[in-house]
């Protein structure tokens, strides 16, 4: 599992966002890092670490989070076959993904949560007919039964050959 | 009551002698050789000792941690995480190339697209450039300040006694002495420039006034016990330049000037500062604006414009950055001065974390907070660059030539050349940066040729 010294680490970086020292952080905590601020995704991203009607998350919170993007090798090392399934395994990290197109938490990405996502990934740059189109296609090459919306496992289906173990993880240096 | 009288006024005559002792030593040894500009080498041996004293304790805490089997906490400068360092279309490209087989020139959308700005995210929330610029540095090993200790359970016996030690040197014998210095310092200089602005324009003033200014620096630098490497000082700034240096802290300004002459650059304070100021620009002109003044752009480029036209009139010094960086890194510098068409002379400032950390974290100390900090740490050792000078080239703007300045700070310094604009110390980033992350990746999925305007 995760290296003392790597807790260590991300604790250190969790008190230096903490600004308010109450041993949580708030969404404008997340707000202040600038390379995150610029990202079309942000506030995606940032929403994924609070639950459901929350507004502050803990280190436990912010840990669990960061735990999907472990690379898989990890795993090889703590061989857990009766335990639940590590967060960081293939399916949660595409479950993560999914969860950014999925805005009300239906396990359906429909036609407009995916207009949604796409508007905040291109800003004003392409028009409406447009980005409908895209998502139009996007939709009938994923959806199998035929409900005009993508669930998990069609979302799986169409990823399938995607390297999400190198995509979604992050290396720690040491 | 009538047995402590004796030895009352026994302990009052040591403490007078010693006192006058003290005071002695203090002119003898530090404010006269200033006023001259000689340096006895005390400094540079108490520099000496001191590093062969944190080599001895690195390697009893290593020691100690050995013993003990715990991991030592190291921080690491370069990042904790590893990035590469591709392109927003490389990444994606690579993304949809494992995939699917086919051919990807054709822009379109994936919906594994995702993965590149998830990842990236998550990334920057782990490990960002900026923010990590505007809290001190950490350092490699200890220097016996409780201020930077991060293996506090790991500490032997000797070693404390050895920070106790530490404390009482710096506290109750290094504290007085330069405070003692500071008071002296400033003093002089407010009533040395006030005197001069008294005597009628022409060269004995000019160089009165420099001189006074020089001296009231160099006693202030050894009321920091700052031990300063010049470097290349045949390249110093010259009347009608400009002078930019990458910005750490106020005290910045001492190091520079007690090497040479400058006009300083600034807004009027009240206070201290302000009674400072005012004395200062008696003896020679020097740039303050007014509060209301600083937010005019025109008006700022005007008057620095119109000094350094003005050949009999000193370099400006002046820190583009706008706000102090934790010497780590050089952050956006502000074009202002690089418009004006006069000379730059570049310097760059390294300061060794290890003896004091100099930065002024302004969100987290007040100023007399901050002095107390510096004056209680061992020392303040740095090194300054004098960069060749440098002119406009016709084919680049202020923003380019602005940059290419910084680069050479940052190369010299060994600084890491930042983008980022130093005000995100405060303000939140502009949404430009984000629109131009949303126009180059819907160039990737539906290409330039596509109309392109929201109806």
């Amino acid at each position: 599992s995760v290296s003392h010294s790597q807790i260590t680490r991300l604790y250190s970086r969790f008190t230096s966002l903490d600004k308010g020292e109450n041993g949580t952080l708030s969404r404008e905590d997340f707000q202040r890092i600038p390379e995150l601020a610029i990202n079309p995704l942000g506030d995606r991203i940032i929403n994924a670490f609070f639950s459901e009607g929350e507004d502050q998350v803990n280190f436990r919170g912010f840990m669990r989070t960061l735990a999907h993007f472990r690379p898989i090798e990890d795993n090889e090392k703590s061989k857990d076959q009766n335990g639940p399934e590590p967060l960081n395994s293939r399916s949660n990290k595409l479950h993560f993904a999914f969860r950014l197109y999925d805005l009300d938490k239906d396990d359906k990405i429909s036609r407009d949560e995916l207009l949604q996502v796409l508007r905040m990934m291109v800003g004003v740059n392409i028009s409406d007919e447009q980005l409908g189109s895209i998502a139009d296609r996007t939709i009938q090459e994923a959806d199998q039964d035929g409900d005009c919306a993508i669930s998990f496992a069609e979302f799986v289906k169409v990823l399938e050959k995607v390297d999400v173990e190198q995509k979604m993880s992050i290396r720690f240096l040491h | 009551m009538f047995l402590l009288l004796p030895f009352d006024s026994l302990i009052v005559n040591l403490l007078g002698i010693s006192i006058t002792v003290l005071f002695t030593l203090l002119l003898v040894f530090i404010i006269v050789p200033a006023i001259f500009g000689v340096s006895f080498g005390i400094r540079k041996v108490y520099m000496k000792t001191l590093l062969k004293i944190f080599q001895w304790a690195t390697l009893r805490i290593e020691r100690g941690a050995k013993e003990k089997n715990h991991p030592l906490y190291k921080p690491y400068v370069n990042g904790i995480i590893a990035k590469e360092p591709t392109s927003l279309e490389e990444e994606i490209k690579e993304i949809r190339r494992s995939g699917s087989g086919k051919a990807l020139d054709a822009p379109e959308f994936e919906l594994s697209d995702i993965f590149y700005f998830c990842r990236k995210g998550i990334e920057t929330i782990m490990d960002d450039e900026v923010t990590k610029r505007f809290s001190a540095e950490e350092l490699e090993s200890w220097n016996l300040l409780s201020r930077t200790n991060y293996n506090f359970h790991y500490i032997s016996l000797r070693l404390t006694v050895l920070w106790g030690l530490g404390v009482l040197i710096r506290y109750c014998f290094l504290l007085p002495l330069r405070i003692a210095l500071a008071f002296t310092g400033i003093s002089l200089l407010v009533t040395g420039t006030t005197v001069v602005g008294y005597l009628p324009n022409g060269r004995c003033k000019e160089f009165l006034s420099k001189h006074v200014h020089l001296m009231c620096y160099r006693i202030c630098v050894r009321a920091l016990t700052a031990i300063i490497t010049y470097h290349d000082r045949e390249n110093r700034p010259r009347n009608g330049g400009i002078c930019v240096a990458n910005h750490t802290s106020p005290i910045d300004v001492i190091i520079l000037a007690s090497d040479g002459y400058y006009a300083m650059v600034g807004q009027v304070h009240g206070g201290l500062m302000g009674v400072i100021q005012r004395a200062m620009v008696k003896a020679c002109p020097h740039v303050w604006f007014e509060r209301s003044e600083v937010k005019d752009r025109h008006l700022v480029a005007k008057r620095l414009t119109e000094h350094v036209q003005d050949k009999s009139k000193l370099p400006i010094l002046i820190f583009p950055e706008g706000t102090c960086i934790n010497n780590t890194s050089v952050m956006m510098f502000k074009k202002g001065s690089f418009e004006t068409g006069a000379t730059v002379y570049p310097v760059a400032i390294k300061y060794d974390p290890q003896f004091g950390d100099a930065f002024f974290n302004s969100s987290k100390y007040g100023m007399v907070t901050y002095l107390l900090r510096m004056m209680t740490s061992w020392a303040i050792v740095c090194s300054v660059w004098y960069l060749p000078p440098m002119t406009r080239q016709p084919e680049e703007d202020a923003v380019q030539f602005a940059n290419r300045v910084k680069s050479a700070i940052a190369r010299q310094g060994g600084l890491v050349d930042l983008l980022w604009d130093g005000g995100l110390k405060r303000e939140k980033v502009k949404d430009t940066f984000k629109e131009e992350q949303q126009k180059l990746y819907s160039k990737m999925i539906v290409g330039n040729h596509e109309d392109r305007s929201r109806s």
